[in-house]
């Protein structure tokens, strides 16, 4: 027993230990698929201020349109300002060659950033941007340092300041933490719509990792409510041929 | 044995389990099925082609490709046109009954311009292309021949309008696609004209 | 009215055509006498318990796998401009596709968990005993052929996971002396995984292992049926048979069998379909956050480990901080799972008469198993291989004790084998000793320590501990 008891202890003492040691803590988003409107409305940011460099290459527009509830002529009015047909997949119109020229990297795909990044993480990303005038672009990020994309959404958030704190180790060395973000300059939304926007926009990305996942959920109780019948049928039948064995 | 075995209560439930259990096979093989279907990428690629027609000489062809299949314009002269009902006898449907053709074309020379001819080039009888020989009386199939489309792979024969001949393997005229005239130069396949929009139908064999 | 006189009169329900076409082919093709020898009278125990459905499900999984694989193949391209392009376009484009794919990658994992689940019944109930010894070994050829068919299966995504996954696992062959380096790039067939490895992984993925694997488990079928079915009692129902030479114990597989593998089939389709419609990735375990993007041969992911099936395996390998003593530990401990049956020799098969410490010490088996899993999916800290290192130890002690506790012994051998044990280990880690993780690999001993205490100085002094308690004549069934 010692021996288990020994084993689970230190088995589980380091995963709480490392848990503690995250970088920047990630704000949980909340999404809600089922939410239409918000999903429409996070189409919509996504095409005015996503698609301008990121694609969405495995994604088609008519697809988001059956997904979302649009009509042809909805969908060509409110989010393809390309020369691309409804078939089309989203692919920005920018030319990577170009891209990689002025941000040093070809901007990713966003078609399945949400399954590889999760949508907590592309939530916080988002809003925290804060002015570096140190980077290239004018703005750095807490949650992906180093970032080479510019902070498209400034005007709508606003700029802020991140604030470190320091900390130090043991040995008397000692390193920043990010602690806070302070507001310098006030945008076009509250910091309630920003995040409104943020949360429309994350929803939208999620679904795009997994478009199926709207309708899976549904399909899924339906196939379980099957089997269940299917098993209480077997069951039964089960019984009355085990009847004879003692 | 205390229990008797309820034989008519055993047989119910064996048929019950027999037909649920069916049931949610069938109803499992139906993604299995329907994953061989066009993909929406197969459908998106199969959307509209436009094909410019402002430089075509007369008795000329184009060939064209929608939805992977050989699409012919062909400029006939106004000759040629007249020429059509010349020959009704010898055909096997010369007034385009069989739904091989939108109904905006089902006319005496089966186009939208009497000069200018969409036709899909897929022979009926078993899908090979046919030759374009709008010569009369071409060697490569007869003195009495009027000149249209011959197809090589079993010797089925069609006028200048694809009309199929009688006494041929192919059972119906060539299929003409939906298309319309997007302006004076360009023809788009795959779309109706502009106010009839519910006369496509499928084509029996194309 | 016997049993044949009751089919007889189902099939007469048709006017008797359906009787002649019977009657038809059993005159050129042997299907009722296959079908008597092999399912309606085969005689299987009538005890089997919960433990025993995994069989019929593994087999039902192997038939989702190929199904599902045939429809995916139809749409994946394996090239490495394409393979990403292709999974994400079954996944969008095509009809129903990205149901397949869940089932399929959904299913690779189920189809382990039923595996370890199913080996974990062969070991409570000894199955693997005399004279089931090549019943075992072809299941754990099936067990290997599954782990060659999932690793390459998971290349083909060609995500960042897939990618380096492969690259790391292939390198392990550059550890065998002297052909190692050649074998590697032979394997992949480029200087680095490539296009070229994603091709040849395909073929050997859709074609080669799959038929292996079939004739495996028709092997695996046919030696089962030789032998017959053991059962939660590990007595041999075969050695009471009445006077028309069935087995006392034991009733037809059909119809008893297949309408409860069927009620099981169902609840485990329900589990199965839980995870695909609401959950397919399973929180990253059953697809992997990092192989939803593109491989790129030039950046690795931060953490580079397989899928959780794997993960027990890799800890080891890891835990050893020599390539290729690493890898040869990773073989063993595979390789020592064939060769069990000659290590546990106790006759009693069933954990159920085997005394109350082979309990405990197959719980601590599995426990390790898991816990080992864990540490495989963890990024690699020294802590990590430590703790991986001890409960390697605890691995392959497992099969020492389980010999040991084949017949009786006494305390004189048992304590000189708890001695020579702890010996070695504590060699080792004098061996291995380096300063910065002292304090942990002090405090670590006490695992290896607490364990031989418990499972072999214990005994030693205690003998009635792993004294085997009698076994039944016949099968016990409420």
């Amino acid at each position: 027993m010692k021996a288990i008891i020994c084993a689970i202890l230190l088995a589980v003492l380091p995963a709480v230990a490392v848990a503690q040691d995250e970088g920047v803590k990630m704000q949980s988003v909340n999404v809600d698929l089922s939410n239409t409107a918000s999903l429409q409305r996070g189409a919509k940011f996504f095409v005015n201020y996503c698609m301008g460099c990121h694609s969405a290459r495995y994604v088609r527009y008519n697809s988001v349109a059956r997904d979302l509830g649009l009509t042809d002529t909805q969908l060509e009015y409110y989010l393809i300002f390309t020369a691309a047909k409804t078939t089309d997949t989203m692919v920005s119109s920018m030319p990577p060659a170009d891209a990689e020229k002025w941000f040093g990297i070809v901007p990713p795909d966003l078609s399945l950033e949400s399954r590889s990044r999760g949508a907590d993480w592309i939530y916080t990303y988002l809003k925290s941007f804060y002015v570096d005038p140190s980077s290239k672009t004018g703005v750095n990020n807490t949650v992906y340092p180093k970032v080479s994309m510019p902070d498209v959404l400034w005007e709508l958030q606003g700029t802020q300041k991140a604030v470190f704190s320091t900390v130090k180790n043991p040995d008397g060395s000692s390193y920043q933490v990010f602690d806070h973000f302070e507001p310098l300059t006030p945008g076009r939304l509250s910091p309630q719509q920003f995040d409104k926007l943020d949360r429309d926009l994350t929803s939208y990305l999620v679904y795009m990792g997994d478009p199926v996942m709207l309708k899976s959920r549904s399909l899924g109780l339906r196939v379980i409510g099957f089997l269940i019948i299917f098993f209480i049928i077997a069951y039964l039948l089960k019984r009355e041929i085990w009847k004879k064995v003692h | 044995m205390s229990e008797e075995i309820d034989k008519s209560k055993r047989h119910f439930l064996t048929v019950a389990t027999t037909v649920v259990g069916a049931v949610g096979v069938v109803m499992a093989a139906v993604p299995f099925v329907s994953s061989m279907e066009p993909s929406a990428r197969t459908k998106a690629l199969g959307g509209p082609v436009d094909i410019d027609v402002s430089k075509i000489e007369p008795g000329a062809m184009i060939r064209a490709k929608w939805r992977s299949r050989p699409t012919w314009v062909v400029q006939r002269p106004p000759a040629v046109v007249a020429e059509l009902p010349k020959i009704n006898q010898r055909l096997r449907d010369p007034d385009s009954s069989e739904p091989q053709q939108p109904s905006y074309v089902k006319n005496g020379w089966r186009s939208i311009k009497p000069e200018l001819f969409v036709v899909v080039g897929i022979c009926t009888h078993l899908g090979c292309t046919p030759l374009y020989v709008p010569q009369p009386g071409d060697p490569s199939v007869g003195p009495t021949w009027p000149g249209g489309f011959h197809c090589p792979c079993h010797g089925s024969l069609y006028d200048l309008a694809g009309r199929v001949f009688k006494n041929v393997p192919a059972p119906l005229n060539l299929p003409v696609p939906r298309h319309r005239y997007m302006n004076d130069k360009v023809i788009r396949i795959g779309e109706d004209p502009i106010g009839s929009h519910s006369s496509w139908k499928e084509p029996l064999i194309w | 009215m016997s049993a044949e006189q009751e089919k007889r009169d189902y099939l007469d329900v048709t006017g008797g055509w359906l009787l002649k076409l019977r009657d038809w082919i059993d005159a050129r093709f042997p299907m009722t006498k296959f079908w008597n020898e092999q399912v309606a009278q085969y005689y299987a125990p009538k005890n089997f318990n919960f433990w025993y459905f995994f069989g019929s499900i593994a087999l039902l999984i192997l038939v989702n796998q190929i199904l599902t694989g045939i429809f995916l193949a139809m749409n994946y391209q394996p090239s490495a401009t394409g393979a990403f392009a292709s999974v994400e376009y079954i996944m969008r484009d095509v009809d129903w596709g990205w149901l397949l794919r869940y089932m399929h990658s959904v299913g690779a994992s189920m189809f382990f968990i039923v595996v370890y689940l199913h080996m974990f019944r062969g070991v409570m109930y000894g199955s693997y005993k005399k004279p089931r010894e090549l019943l075992w070994i072809f299941g754990m050829l099936i067990y290997l052929a599954l782990m060659a068919e999932a690793f390459m299966g998971y290349l083909l995504p060609w995500g960042q996971m897939s990618y380096w996954g492969a690259t790391v696992i292939i390198s392990l062959f550059g550890a065998i002396p002297w052909v190692g380096p050649g074998l590697e790039q032979w394997i992949r067939g480029d200087f680095a995984v490539s296009g070229v490895t994603l091709n040849r992984f395909f073929a050997l993925h859709v074609v080669a292992v799959p038929l292996i694997l079939l004739g495996l488990v028709v092997f695996h079928l046919i030696a089962l049926h030789e032998v017959g079915s053991n059962n939660p009692d590990g007595v041999e129902i075969k050695k009471h048979k009445g006077p028309d030479g069935i087995p006392l114990d034991g009733i037809p597989f059909h119809p008893y069998y297949t309408i409860k593998d069927i009620c099981g089939v169902i609840i485990f389709i329900a589990v199965f379909a839980a995870i695909i419609f609401f959950s397919p990735g399973l929180h990253g375990l059953f697809l992997e956050p990092a192989n939803f993007i593109p491989a790129d041969t030039v950046r690795a992911p931060a953490d580079i480990h397989p899928l959780w099936y794997f993960g027990p395996y890799y800890a080891i390998l890891r835990s050893i901080p020599n390539k290729g003593l690493g890898a040869l530990a990773l073989l063993l401990a595979i390789a020592i799972l064939f060769v069990l049956p000659w290590i546990d020799r106790n006759p009693v098969k069933s954990i159920r008469y085997r005394g109350p410490l082979y309990r405990w010490l197959l719980f601590v088996f599995v426990l390790t198993f898991i816990v080992l899993g864990y540490i495989g999916m963890q990024a690699a800290t020294p802590f990590w291989a430590e703790i991986g290192q001890r409960l390697s130890e605890l691995y392959f002690l497992f099969f020492v004790v389980s010999w040991l506790y084949s017949k009786p012994r006494s305390t004189l051998y048992m304590g000189i084998s708890f001695t020579i044990v702890m010996v070695i280990i504590t060699v080792l880690d004098i061996v291995t000793y380096v300063p910065s993780i002292a304090t942990v690999k002090i405090y670590s001993w006490a695992m290896p320590f607490f364990y031989c205490a418990l499972f072999m100085l214990l005994p030693g002094f205690f003998a009635k501990l792993i004294e085997p308690k009698p076994v039944p004549q016949r099968v016990t069934f409420k």
